[in-house]
């Protein structure tokens, strides 16, 4: 039972991750910086609640805040190339940030032992959950009320017009211009939203492993974050937590059985999922039939 | 309303516009026509501020605009079309117009209403625009589902959606059969009882000649002729750049 709820806390706090690299693909922007703002989170939640004694929520929003902060900064310089630049430098950026977390060591003596980060070794100790007396069901709950939030947040936002105009600049930059759109305003504002989710994301992800290191926010996190979206569609948040689901939970864990095979099936079925799917495992057409076949059955159970 | 002085762009070695001095009257359409290559498209991407200039200058309303990024000049009352339509494909109809409500004035409204969805005078606005178009049956649709005739006019819709005092039109009838080129023709002259100024660069010389108060001839990134459409015609050195000089001779 506690194998799946771990699962269910993975699954969360990656469609966090995912979520948070939705809001700059939605403008056209590949970034693999999200694992970036994402250890920036991870840290900074880290540190407030076990040095400086934080409540989890303030700290939270703190890391939310913080990653955002960088994510702004860092959007105005990176935002200026495009493509695959853009690619090479959020990817320094996400590897300039691990390095810092490799080096960077801030400790607190507490009676016998030492607390905080701890360069290479990493950061021990991040007990808030066990120490609060919060259940693996509890911490589940809260998880994915943060996600839901989210989620309710960019769902509506995706409705509203600063959805489309996200979606425009996506689509075509010198159109967006001319049309009156300022698209470096609109490129570091979703730099900026996807850092503060980002941030958010890493919080839970220090707490609930209670033990980070710099090697978890590498490339291969910052990889995992921008498949999300890619595979599961800009249609809406919900394909992104449906390739969630299927990374982490179809391919990840339930290809375990296949021992060193699972690697070589896992890209060949992402491969395989892109061909068959090439707008997303959730693109218009699905969502449209969807959206029928529940008007038709409304229609009838109405009749 | 519009003032170009000295306009000039250099790419590399190529003149692609080189000093042109060039007016427009408020209330005024000017037609702007040329060879292939003589210029026309690189001047409305100067006036919308796509590239910087080598040199000159750009005045609208009297303000050097020369400098400014160009969501700030739709803002100030410059809006265009393009030649190869670029419309925002995965939006629908109505979004694409939704998208485009820059101007000052509707910059002016709260922060929160503007980004969450506009007033209803915005939305009711939008309905407008999409019916004058004829586009309203298709409001939801998906733009890039649409017919070229349609994309082209949802284009134009999109445009007038910022509220420009100016509006380029950068080859609106190419591709369009005699009845939608009527329909073009009668919906730029409604548009100028409406107050808006319009620059129409075309290659279709009939609707230039039937729709525009003055044309300015370009050839090699230079003005070579200037006046009523009559005139124009009449014009030896015009005939050359067209033609050829042995087959005016």
């Amino acid at each position: 039972m506690d194998f799946y709820l771990g699962l269910i806390q993975i699954i969360g706090v990656h469609t966090l991750l995912g979520l948070s690299a939705y809001c700059v693909l939605l403008t056209g922007q590949v970034s693999l910086a999200q694992a970036g703002f994402f250890a920036i989170g991870a840290y900074v939640a880290g540190m407030l609640t076990v040095l400086a004694h934080w409540p989890l929520i303030f700290a939270l929003m703190a890391s939310g805040v913080v990653a955002g902060a960088i994510a702004c900064a860092v959007g105005f310089p990176a935002l200026r190339v495009k493509g695959l630049m853009l690619v090479v430098a959020t990817a320094a950026f996400g590897e300039a940030v691990r390095l810092f977390f490799f080096n960077f060591t801030y400790q607190v003596s507490r009676g016998a032992i030492q607390l905080g980060p701890h360069g290479g070794e990493g950061f021990r100790q991040i007990r808030y959950f066990p120490e609060n007396g919060w259940s693996t069901l509890d911490v589940v709950l809260f998880i994915w009320t943060v996600v839901a939030l989210v989620m309710a947040v960019l769902w509506w936002m995706d409705r509203s017009r600063a959805g489309a105009v996200l979606r425009a600049v996506g689509e075509d930059e010198i159109a967006a211009q001319s049309v009156g759109i300022n698209i470096t305003a609109v490129k570091v504002s979703a730099m900026t939203i996807g850092g503060v989710i980002a941030g958010i994301g890493g919080g839970i992800f220090a707490h609930y492993t209670t033990h980070i290191e710099h090697i978890q926010f590498g490339i291969v996190l910052a990889t995992f974050a921008i498949a999300y979206p890619i595979l599961g569609g800009l249609s809406n948040v919900f394909g992104t937590v449906l390739a969630v689901i299927f990374i982490q939970g179809l391919l990840i864990e339930g290809l375990r059985f296949m021992g060193d095979w699972r690697n070589l099936l896992f890209g060949g079925l992402i491969v395989l999922a892109m061909n068959v799917r090439p707008r997303g495992l959730l693109d218009a057409g699905t969502l449209l039939t969807l959206k029928r076949l529940f008007s038709r059955n409304r229609e009838r159970s109405g009749a | 309303m519009l003032e170009l002085q000295s306009l000039t762009k250099h790419f590399g070695g190529v003149r692609a516009v080189d000093g042109v001095d060039l007016s427009v009257a408020r209330g005024e359409i000017l037609g702007l026509i040329g060879p292939n290559g003589s210029g026309k498209s690189t001047i409305v991407n100067l006036i919308c501020g796509l590239f910087p200039l080598t040199a000159g200058h750009v005045l609208f309303g009297g303000t050097d605009i020369s400098e400014l990024p160009p969501h700030a000049r739709v803002a100030l009352g410059v809006a265009r079309t393009f030649q190869n339509i670029r419309l925002f494909e995965q939006l629908t109809v109505w979004q694409n117009l939704w998208v485009a409500q820059n101007s000052g004035e509707q910059r002016q409204q709260n922060f929160l209403p503007r980004w969450l969805g506009g007033s209803k005078g915005a939305r009711e606005k939008i309905d407008r625009i999409l019916e004058f178009f004829d586009l309203g049956h298709k409001r939801d649709e998906l733009a890039g589902n649409l017919a070229f005739g349609e994309q082209r006019r949802l284009e134009f819709a999109r445009a007038l959606a910022a509220k420009p005092a100016l509006l380029l039109l950068d080859e609106p009838a190419a591709g369009m059969n005699a009845e939608e080129i009527d329909q073009l023709d009668s919906r730029i002259r409604k548009m100028r009882q409406d107050g808006v100024t319009v620059i129409l660069i075309e290659h279709h010389v009939e609707l230039v000649m039937s729709v525009a108060d003055r044309i300015a001839v370009l050839n090699f990134g230079q003005k070579i002729a200037e006046g009523t459409p009559s005139a124009v015609q009449a014009n030896t050195v015009v005939r050359e750049a067209y033609l050829g000089t042995a087959a005016v001779a």
